[in-house]
């Protein structure tokens, strides 16, 4: 069992195989399960994010009226206009913060690695399965790749922005997500590592503040961040750009972040941008209590 | 290590919108459910920390009674968990308690009708993954590592065979396994972590065993 990226990476070189193999193979030692077996539990996640995606662009809107909508925004300026960040990275901002759309309205999603978090993953994926065209178990594949390095994470720090921030879970989706497209798009489990490094790196320090303790603000568009940091990092990785501080020492540096993060920003809704004069506002005016 | 699985990362499916606050409450509500063997007619939630802080935003309120009920974590009824509560008969009462606690995902649910009653104690670590770390005052060591089995059962001789003889049976095998008890030939709990996940109609059998009075089991 792989309890670091480097000896994740180490294996996946050894045998000469992605990291998504890797993944798979302990998956089928740990459960003593077939390959198809352990395939066909991750295309059903793949078929809920694919659901939440349509879902989301057909407009959803969460119980409080704090979000909604915007994917819907983003697509439909997508059509009309040419966004001056790209077709694939706006597909990818707006796939993402609708998934996160359909999470905060109380649908159904698939928890990447938090619900929170959820936009990232499956946000890059369906917007970069447009230019490389995947095959169906490219697509699983992506997910299993995504998880290797989100158990790294979860073994070695955390992925709960009530114990780390939202570092833990928005930093470790999108690190996931820039980790998996690496290897979709034909890169090597190294530039899958340097491409997650990339990306947390530039997400330590985030911290855990939704408006009235929902996940709604700032957590929908966080997922825009996250998943468009994930494709920027994927592009330097995969035009050979490293990341000095290794891959497990960043995970390192963003548990000790978390460690040193007050309660007030991680997940109590009492700080950061919850604890601004509209912040407190809008919780005044969705729950009826004066804070 | 905490997380064994690749499903603990990319799942579980679940009804927004947290999943530590959602579908981890509901999966401690089922756990607590199960336990009890039955839907409790009422049931008092002291919730810490972030849990406290938090719940009405997150449905964390919503969930651990979805649980109470019987949820999955992608049961889509969850949303109207609240209501259906009353119409089945459970009486919920929520406590923001200002203890602090060890996790800030902390929730002490204690559950009951008119002939028993039931506490536990349990934590929510983040991506839907829970421990259950008390029962009925009985400290859990439970990693969560692994599917586990928990068993309240009376002291008496031959329980413990009983349950180990069936878990033989079909061929479990047993991760690791602690006996405690309240005082001689009272009330016991055994733990039991086993490497794959146990089929209902094991848990039947085990329920209908010498001396056992309820049984839950926890995925990890």
């Amino acid at each position: 069992m792989f309890r670091t990226v480097a000896e994740l990476v180490e294996m996946a070189e050894k045998d000469n195989i992605p990291i998504s193999e890797v993944m798979i193979r302990q998956e089928m030692d740990v459960k003593e399960k077939s390959r198809e077996e352990i395939f066909s539990e991750m295309e059903k996640n793949l078929v809920v994010m694919e659901k939440a995606i349509e879902d989301a662009l057909k407009g959803v809107q969460s119980v409080t009226g704090l979000t909604g909508g915007d994917a819907v925004k983003v697509q439909k300026y997508m059509k009309e206009k040419t966004p001056l960040s790209g077709n694939l990275m706006m597909d990818a901002v707006s796939k993402a913060m609708g998934t996160n759309e359909v999470n905060a309205a109380m649908g159904i999603i698939c928890a990447t690695p938090t619900a929170g978090s959820a936009g990232c993953v499956p946000g890059t994926l369906f917007a970069v399965k447009e230019q490389l065209n995947p095959t169906r178990e490219e697509m699983i594949r992506y997910l299993f790749t995504s998880g290797a390095f989100g158990f790294v994470v979860a073994n070695n720090a955390f992925i709960s922005g009530a114990a780390g921030g939202c570092q833990a879970e928005v930093g470790s989706a999108g690190a996931m997500a820039s980790a998996a497209i690496v290897e979709m798009a034909g890169g090597t489990p190294k530039q899958s590592s340097h491409a997650f490094a990339i990306t947390l790196k530039n997400m330590l320090g985030l911290v855990c503040d939704p408006v009235a303790g929902l996940v709604e603000v700032p957590c929908v568009k966080r997922n825009a961040a996250g998943s468009s940091l994930a494709i920027v990092s994927a592009d330097l990785a995969l035009a050979g750009v490293e990341s000095r501080i290794p891959c497990d020492e960043v995970i390192g540096a963003m548990y000790r972040i978390g460690k040193q993060m007050p309660s007030s920003l991680r997940e109590t809704g009492e700080g950061g941008l919850a604890d601004t004069p509209t912040g407190r506002f809008l919780k005044e005016k969705i729950f009826g209590v004066s804070v | 290590m905490k997380y064994n699985s690749v499903f603990d990362i990319i799942g579980p499916v679940m009804v927004g919108p947290s999943s530590s606050h959602t579908a981890g409450a509901a999966r401690i509500g089922k756990a607590a459910r199960n336990l009890f063997g039955r839907q409790p007619s009422w049931a008092k939630i002291h919730l810490y920390e972030s849990f406290a802080k938090t719940y009405r935003g997150h449905g964390t309120d919503f969930a651990l009674v979805g649980g109470l009920l019987g949820m999955e974590t992608d049961d889509p009824q969850i949303s109207k968990a609240l209501q259906l509560a009353k119409e089945k008969g459970l009486e919920v009462e929520f406590i923001e308690d200002s203890a602090s606690a060890n996790h800030p995902n902390t929730v002490r649910m204690i559950i009951g009708d008119d002939s028993d009653q039931q506490e536990l104690m349990g934590i929510s670590i983040g991506g839907g993954k829970v421990e259950i770390t008390e029962l009925n005052g009985f400290e859990l060591r439970l990693s969560g590592n692994h599917p586990a089995i928990l068993i309240m059962h009376n002291d008496r001789f031959g329980a413990i065979a009983s349950v180990t003889k069936i878990l033989a049976k079909y061929e479990l095998n047993i991760g690791h396994m602690e006996v405690n008890r309240k005082d001689v030939g009272k009330e016991a709990l055994m733990v039991i972590e086993v490497d794959q996940n146990v089929d209902d109609t094991i848990l039947q059998e085990l329920q209908a065993a010498d001396h056992i009075t309820s049984i839950a089991k926890i995925v990890s």
